[in-house]
């Protein structure tokens, strides 16, 4: 449980949000011509890094806006985040 | 050799103020090279070199555990054991599990206090009803143990819970697995590991591992925090930091590790001799030999690694419990922890070989792999043994997130997630 800086409403409870998984994974520009294996590490497989990991988030129970966050997962540190669409910030 | 558990080793033993018991196991050093080494010393790892040496007669081989053996998850989960799963696979795999714990205090010479007094599931509104007596068929024509009951037979079974129809999600029926049960978490863990070791199993604890290293496709050794280990053969049994250690050798999981929190009361007399689950209000519940509740409360929905988790998951379990069980409304919480869990898509777990030659993963098993550590143990080992998987773990394997061959347990699966 901790506090999460939502970029357009400010400061709020964990609670209020919804985690959304893993950031920055393109949807495959031409799905018909994927193969069974890229479609299972689209779709399936997930980094699930212990340490700094960049995450999508959503304000579900707020101004239902999805944003970007980076956080470390070894202590739920936040350390950035950035709205849909910005570039990431480099490490 | 081992010293035999029994009456007359305990009146022995007694006489001399138990100051005299055997060693369970040894602590060794790890050797420069093993035929084969399980990283992780859970109850899944330690039931796997057990299976290995005994069945396989693999006895050089090694266990690394970065902690002490039984201290994640293994330790820290509500010890509930059923087989109730809906597909074929999911039933021939948790039901082999539960036969293996029937004979299993007898095989291992240490009691691990499995208790058959039965795992209920409830069922809330109409769906859930559908839902479970789908899943009581399915049990049955699988030769699982399953019975549908009434409202009146779930207050009979167990008085205790509130079956009034006034409540916010009032009891609509329910199934019941009497094979079903809990065990005691660390004897199973200290039973493997006592029966691992008497077959010449290295238990190594305070080894983490480091890096995995690899010759091409295939594996030379681990990299561990004391020293390099070469052997072929790796089986990671590593739970929530699957992942991890996939990340050394260059794999990706179809895994998202997350807390599930449990929490006990302050112990009192016997008050619930059996296994409530309910899935849709997220409440379950049994009772320790201690006389403690022991509550399984939900994960939260964030990747993290922190072996805790927030606040309002425990308030949620707890607000369902107190509806369900108005008697334990001044009940005082004497504990909470979290472990991390290794969740997969489908809610199934993976015991499979990998691109990698000689690299195993048993992972996957989420919310619930507690009641399969005898079964996971046997079959991760024959995976390990013949480089090809049993019959029964053969669907569980990591080319099913390839071809969709899914085995769909959310609905088993007691955790929502």
């Amino acid at each position: 449980m901790f506090l999460i800086n939502c970029p357009y409403c400010g400061e709020r409870d964990q609670q209020e949000f919804k985690a959304g998984g893993e950031a920055h994974i393109e949807r495959p520009k031409q799905p018909t011509e994927l193969s069974d294996d890229e479609w299972a590490e689209y779709l399936f497989m997930r980094k699930n890094i212990k340490g700094v990991q960049f995450e999508r988030w959503n304000h579900a129970h707020g101004c239902r806006k999805w944003f970007n966050m980076v956080r470390d997962t070894s202590n739920d540190e936040i350390k950035a985040i950035y709205k849909m669409g910005e570039k990431p910030p480099s490490q | 050799m081992r010293n035999k558990y029994s009456v007359f080793s305990l009146i022995k033993n007694a006489l001399s103020y138990h100051e005299n018991w055997q060693r369970a196991w040894k602590d060794p050093a790890p050797k420069k090279e093993y035929d084969a080494v399980i990283v992780g010393g859970g109850g899944h790892g330690l039931a796997t070199a057990y299976y290995l040496a005994k069945k396989h007669n693999m006895n050089n081989i090694a266990v690394v555990e970065k902690g002490w053996i039984g201290g994640g998850n293994t330790g820290r989960n509500t010890t509930i054991i059923r087989s109730n799963y809906l597909w074929d696979a999911s039933a021939g795999l948790y039901d082999h599990a539960l036969k293996i714990w029937e004979g299993l205090s007898q095989e291992l010479n240490y009691n691990v206090m499995f208790s058959q007094r039965g795992v209920m599931n409830l069922a809330h509104n109409l769906q859930d009803v559908r839902d479970l007596k789908r899943r009581t068929h399915a049990n049955r024509l699988n030769g699982i143990d399953a019975v549908y009951l009434s409202t009146e037979e779930v207050k009979k079974f167990c008085p205790i819970i509130n079956t009034s129809p006034d409540i916010r999600y009032p009891v609509l029926g329910g199934t019941l697995q009497r094979r079903a049960g809990t065990a005691r978490h660390d004897a199973v863990a200290w039973g493997y590991a006592r029966g691992a070791d008497a077959m010449g199993v290295d238990i190594i604890q305070n080894c983490e591992v480091k890096g995995v290293k690899r010759n091409g496709d295939s594996v030379e050794g681990i990299e561990t925090t004391k020293g390099f280990i070469k052997t072929k053969k790796v089986g990671v049994v590593a739970a929530g930091h699957s992942s991890v250690i996939a990340n050394m050798a260059g794999l990706r999981l179809p895994l998202e590790s997350k807390p599930l929190q449990a929490l006990v009361s302050e112990p009192v007399k016997p008050i619930i001799d059996t296994v409530v689950m309910s899935n849709a209000v997220h409440a379950y519940v049994s009772q320790s030999d201690k006389g403690e509740l022991v509550i399984g409360a939900g994960t939260d929905d964030y990747v993290s690694y922190t072996q805790k988790g927030s606040h309002q998951i425990v308030e949620g379990t707890l607000n369902a419990i107190l509806e369900l069980y108005p008697i334990f409304s001044r009940m005082r919480m004497l504990r909470q922890w979290g472990g991390i869990v290794d969740i997969c898509p489908d809610a199934s777990p993976i015991l499979s070989k990998t691109s990698i030659k000689g690299l195993y993963f048993n992972c996957g098993w989420g919310t619930g792999g507690f009641k399969a550590t005898p079964g996971s143990g046997d079959l991760f080992a024959h995976t390990i043994a013949n480089d090809e998987p049993h019959k029964l773990n053969a669907a569980f394997n990591l080319n099913r997130f390839v071809s969709g061959d899914l085995v769909d347990e959310h609905g088993a699966a007691a955790v929502a997630h």
